[in-house]
């Protein structure tokens, strides 16, 4: 699975990290999203692919 | 029930084209859902996001294209049909057929209702050019057009909507009022707190604020509007005028169907209306079994969770639905969010940042309890906050009541 983040879509809403913390962050500054680990191993997949769901600003794209 | 074992082979009907109704699609196909799937949208356009049509797309910042949901790519991938610019008009619940304006009757073993909102609108502006609404991309784009061409808006509204439509086109070189019964902007939403915040921002970049008073209609000449009337009798001159006063579930549609509608197609707290027939997005009020109270939320982040929850249950799991509400609202430089619930008459406690620097975030508690988290240009510190609302989650029903 290959992560990225668009960071000019990314509002900040933290929904990400909400729902996979070990891959996704927010700066302290803005609150915009960035990514712990573009590459995450096979059980936080499901996590990851829900943070897509989620995200309210679509800024997260998966390659499976 | 199982579509998946359906023999009919009709598989899965979302009436609605915008974003609850393709999260839903899409979570089906995510879910291992392999059967018809057929989408149905009353406007022209594919999938389109709303958030930015306030801002972005009004500004002009973004093409339209930008507020696509989905590339054309990604939509051939999901295998739908999509059958657009042909609105719904009815919805026979047990033979779950839906017959649509242009004379279709689309028959499936499982209907979601995505059919949105439809804005208020006031007395006579239907017979006034110049006045506008804000929900579809087309509105978006016929205010954009009129703004360009114009030098006064009033804002009728000062709601989220009204309150980021107001910074937009005052970025875009415009003379603009906002008017509107509250006090301050969002005083419903966010409390007299922080709606006084808002407004002190509106005033200090130059929108005019004229708020605390009703507005009693609109005057034109010619078929044109030139103004709005206040209660007070004060006449505020425009150009253009948009009314964002806010929107009623898209639910006339369903009116002969037999299905309970009441603020909200009345779904329980699996989003099932009847048999077969589930309710998403803006238009779907159903019962959040930890809270104990009938919801329905007008936000895109509640778009998406509550279509995963549907397509899951479309496919015969058993999952209640029961999300955190999110929102958020973006306003000249202030990104306001809020996670959980702010009541009316809620004790407000600053507990990060400063009121004076706007960056804070505020803790929001009824009867001593939390209910909601708001941050203002604090997103990741208002977000390390969400966590104190979740706990709170099962205490919050006095406070929605």
């Amino acid at each position: 699975m290959k992560v990225t983040i668009d960071q000019d879509r990314c509002v900040a809403s933290g929904q990400c990290v909400v729902a996979a913390a070990e891959v996704f962050d927010q700066r302290d500054e803005d609150g915009v999203a960035v990514l712990l680990n573009p590459d995450p191993p096979a059980e936080q997949a499901a996590d990851v692919r829900h943070a897509a769901v989620v995200c309210p600003a679509l800024a997260i794209h998966i390659e499976e | 029930m199982n579509v998946i074992a359906n023999e009919d082979g009709c598989g899965v009907l979302v009436v609605g084209a915008s974003a609850a109704g393709l999260a839903t699609a899409e979570a089906l196909r995510r879910k291992g859902y392999r059967g018809g799937l057929t989408v149905l949208g009353a406007e022209p356009h594919l999938p389109y996001d709303r958030p930015p049509l306030s801002k972005q797309v009004l500004s002009g910042a973004w093409d339209p294209e930008r507020a696509h949901l989905r590339p054309q790519a990604a939509l051939s991938a999901l295998d739908a049909e999509f059958v657009l610019a042909d609105p719904a008009v009815g919805l026979d619940p047990a033979a779950r057929t839906v017959h649509t304006a242009s004379g279709r009757a689309l028959r499936a073993d499982a209907v979601v209702v995505a059919t949105g909102l439809r804005p208020r609108t006031l007395p006579g502006q239907a017979d006034l050019a110049g006045v506008h609404v804000l929900r579809t991309l087309d509105d978006a784009l016929a205010l954009r057009a009129d703004l360009l061409a114009s030098s006064r808006l009033v804002v009728v509204g000062e709601g989220v909507l009204g309150a980021e439509i107001a910074a937009t086109a005052h970025g875009m070189g415009l003379e603009v009022t906002m008017a509107g019964p509250q006090p301050a902007p969002m005083t419903s939403q966010v409390g007299p707190l922080v709606a006084g915040l808002l407004a002190e921002l509106h005033t200090e970049r130059g929108v005019r604020l004229r708020l605390g008073a009703g507005v009693s209609r609109l005057s034109g000449h010619r078929g044109k509007v030139t103004g709005v009337c206040l209660d007070t009798g004060e006449v505020l001159p425009a150009d253009v005028v948009v009314v964002a006063i806010g929107a009623d579930p898209a639910t006339g549609w369903l009116a002969s169907s037999g299905l309970r509608t009441d603020n909200g197609l009345v779904c329980d707290s699996r989003c099932r209306a009847a048999e077969g027939i589930y309710a998403v997005g803006d238009v779907a009020r159903w019962h959040h079994d930890r809270l104990g109270v009938s919801l329905r939320l007008e936000n895109r982040t509640n778009a998406m969770e509550q279509a995963d929850t549907v397509a899951a249950n479309i496919l015969g799991d058993d999952q209640p639905y029961r999300p955190v509400p999110y929102f958020w609202t973006d306003q000249f430089d202030a990104r306001i969010q809020v996670h959980g619930v702010l009541p009316a008459g809620a004790e407000v406690t600053v507990t990060d940042g400063d009121l004076a620097s706007r960056r804070f975030v505020a803790l929001y508690r009824h009867d001593g309890r939390v209910t909601g988290v708001l941050g203002w240009n604090m997103p990741k510190q208002t977000r390390l906050r969400r966590q104190e609302v979740v706990d709170a989650l099962p205490d919050l029903a006095p406070a929605l009541r």
